[in-house]
């Protein structure tokens, strides 16, 4: 404990003051990489998740890379793709932590995924900071597991809060039974009462649906339906607000963070119009007043994104620019990247201004986001505008 | 009964895309007693290609005319690349190359087109027809009046042309057919061409209804095969009727009993056929060829 981490230190030092020779430098050529580790679903039904997921990490990596690393040391960047399988991140996982040799993960774009890899991270004493969304990831607390992302339950929360401004009272919901809409339906349905809230028709859809128009029809002939709610993420969510459209449901239409991408326009088209869902500040960052404090981070993710992968940034990748940024400070503070350092370092983060909003992590909140790091969109002319 | 009216509808949109993969089925089961489980790959890429090439800059008609070619390529390639080496071995292990052909298919899709989903714009605009209190989408009226055209052409087609008498003889019995001076092989690939086009076909009407992805095809396989089964593996005027039972069923099972068991509804229809009625609504009575 004595020697290594010194000489860590003091490599860093010297390599942030000459970072030009740093390359020729003998303890940097000595020095392991970082080696941080990940399995996305970068293929697969969730691959909206896990394809910007990747871009981002591996952007980023290169960024900080060529700017001299951290704690003078190179990172190194182990993707897996796990194509949206619990079973597939579970191997993936395995290997990262036994052969790979990992000093942190940062992956799981799927809650299934990331619940399969918990138990191992925990005995492995591996951090281990997810992208996925449900509540369960952080809720009880695990002690080597953080996530970025908002949970469905902040969703909800929001969504009703201004459902109640807009004196609505009884819902109907259409959840997807994938992982994500099964597990904010439930959230919704444990919630919905705090905010006077009844929910008098819950019909639900598979993922690969590719109608909606029955279970729609039931929730248009319950009576007393003055909003419908859309957990769920994927095509099925755009194809929920077609056939809304098309059956001339006249009520507002509230989808999740869970379609909080460009895609989801583009695909619901003229049907989106008026759609109202809780979101990153990252969807409207040129909108955000010039004294927010995240519109400096959401920008320059946005434009850097953008500007190297040409297609539209999305909130998904915005987890993984928080969990790789918070761990990247986490390891300048800790001085090193031996596990129970590091976990608690990224315990201790406060007021890290992340794409998702300020984080503040404690022993008891692996999550730590508040309701306020969500901003409730709507869509006009077919782009997102800031509702409240 | 608006609310069984809008079931109905619903049911049929997706049951016409279900019987226009179960005539795909068919048409390659009847030349080669194969059954092709790649036949959902033609759907997707009718959809994929025409989505490309309409974002390309191409015309709509003339992206859909290109997208249906490529997918007719893709289908004769699929038979002589994969099928045609394989000549002379087991029933069984031809399924199986079609299944491995499917699983390539939607990988190279992945690579060549991207990962998301994409949709097209509905060819006579989205304002939903309003009949007896249910809606109606025009898209759904193309769905219809396209597998219409497809059954009417199959059907001039094997009762009106020699290929097509060519194609019903090989079916019945392949030796009596080659003995009669027919080409088998050219007819095996012609049944590939035509499912290709027909998926393909089914795959651009569909396609700014249920939108498309490099992985659409599989479901969609699945669900034409249950309803070929249904409708007697083998008879076309059975797929189509299969296809649109089986869509209803969905519909009327997901709007009045539950939505959690909507794609279970097409499975359950599999297992009751295959329990209870093994050569389906339509098959022939005739043992061998069971």
């Amino acid at each position: 404990m004595s020697q290594k981490p010194l000489r860590v230190l003091g490599a860093g030092v010297v390599l942030g003051a000459a970072a030009a020779v740093a390359a020729g430098s003998a303890a940097y050529a000595q020095e392991d990489p970082i080696r941080i580790g990940s399995f996305l679903s970068i293929t697969g039904p969730a691959s909206f998740l896990g394809d910007p997921e990747q871009k981002t990490l591996e952007m980023y990596v290169d960024r900080i890379n060529a700017d001299g690393g951290v704690l003078g040391r190179q990172l190194e960047l182990v993707v897996y793709d796990d194509a949206g399988d619990a079973n597939e991140a579970r191997t993936f996982a395995t290997r990262l932590i036994d052969d790979d040799e990992v000093d942190i993960i940062i992956g799981g774009s799927t809650t299934g995924a990331t619940m399969a890899v918990v138990p191992l991270v925990e005995e492995a004493h591996i951090p281990f900071i997810s992208l996925a969304g449900a509540v369960v990831i952080i809720d009880p607390v695990n002690a080597w597991v953080f996530k970025t992302p908002h949970t469905d339950r902040m969703a909800c929360q929001k969504i009703f809060e201004d459902m109640q401004a807009r004196d609505i009272s009884s819902i109907g919901m259409i959840s997807g039974t994938g992982g994500f809409g099964t597990s904010m339906r439930e959230q919704c349905l444990e919630v919905a009462g705090d905010y006077g809230i009844t929910v008098v028709a819950d019909e639900t859809y598979g993922p690969r649906d590719s109608d909606m128009t029955p279970q729609l029809t039931n929730i248009r002939n319950t009576d007393g339906v003055e909003a419908v709610l859309n957990p769920g993420f994927g095509q099925g969510p755009a194809i929920v607000t077609r056939n809304f459209a098309q059956l001339g449901i006249d009520v507002p239409l509230y989808q999740s963070h869970g379609v909080a991408s460009a895609s989801f326009i583009e695909l619901a088209g003229d049907a989106a119009e008026g759609v109202r869902l809780p979101a990153a500040a990252l969807l409207v960052a040129e909108d955000l007043p010039a004294d927010d404090p995240q519109r400096d981070v959401v920008v320059t993710y946005k434009t850097e994104f953008e500007e190297q992968w040409d297609q539209p940034v999305s909130t998904f990748g915005g987890h993984a620019y928080d969990a790789l940024f918070i761990a990247v400070d986490a390891m300048e503070r800790a001085g090193t990247t031996q596990p129970e350092a590091l976990r608690d370092a990224i315990e201790q983060t406060t007021g890290f201004m992340g794409t998702a909003g300020e984080v503040n992590f404690s022993p008891e909140d692996h999550l730590g986001l508040d309701l306020s790091a969500f901003r409730m969109l709507e869509i006009r002319g077919g782009t997102w505008t800031i509702a409240d | 009964m608006a609310e069984f009216l809008q079931f109905f509808f619903s049911g049929i949109t997706v049951g016409a895309v279900y019987a226009m993969v179960a005539l795909g089925f068919t048409i390659i089961y009847n030349a080669s007693e194969v059954i092709n489980f790649a036949q959902g790959e033609f759907v997707m890429i009718g959809g994929m290609t025409s989505v490309f090439l309409l974002s390309a800059g191409l015309p709509l008609p003339l992206a859909i005319a290109l997208a249906v070619a490529i997918a007719v390529a893709v289908g004769i390639a699929l038979n002589v690349l994969a099928i045609e080496p394989a000549r002379g071995a087991s029933v069984v292990t031809l399924i199986i190359i079609t299944i491995g052909a499917s699983i390539l298919l939607r990988g190279l899709a992945q690579i060549v087109f991207d990962r998301q989903f994409h949709t097209l714009p509905a060819f006579s605009g989205e304002t939903p027809i309003t009949i007896g209190g249910a809606a109606l989408q025009p898209q759904a009226l193309w769905v219809l009046g396209g597998a219409l055209v497809v059954v009417l052409a199959l059907g001039w087609f094997f009762t009106r042309t020699l290929m097509g008498k060519a194609m019903r003889a090989t079916a019945h019995n392949r030796l009596a057919a080659q003995l009669a001076g027919i080409n088998v092989r050219f007819v095996l690939m012609l049944s590939f061409a035509l499912s290709a086009a027909i998926g393909a076909v089914a795959g651009v009407l569909v396609t700014p209804i249920t939108l498309t992805s490099y992985d659409a095809g599989a479901m969609l396989a699945l669900k034409g095969f249950a309803a070929a089964i249904l409708g007697g593996m083998g008879s076309a005027a059975g797929a189509v009727a299969g296809g649109l039972l089986v869509g209803i069923a969905e519909a009327m099972g997901a709007g009045y009993i539950s939505s959690d068991y909507k794609d279970a509804v097409a499975f359950v229809i599999i297992l009751l056929v295959l329990f209870f009625l093994p050569r389906g609504l339509f098959g022939g009575k005739s043992v061998e060829r069971v």
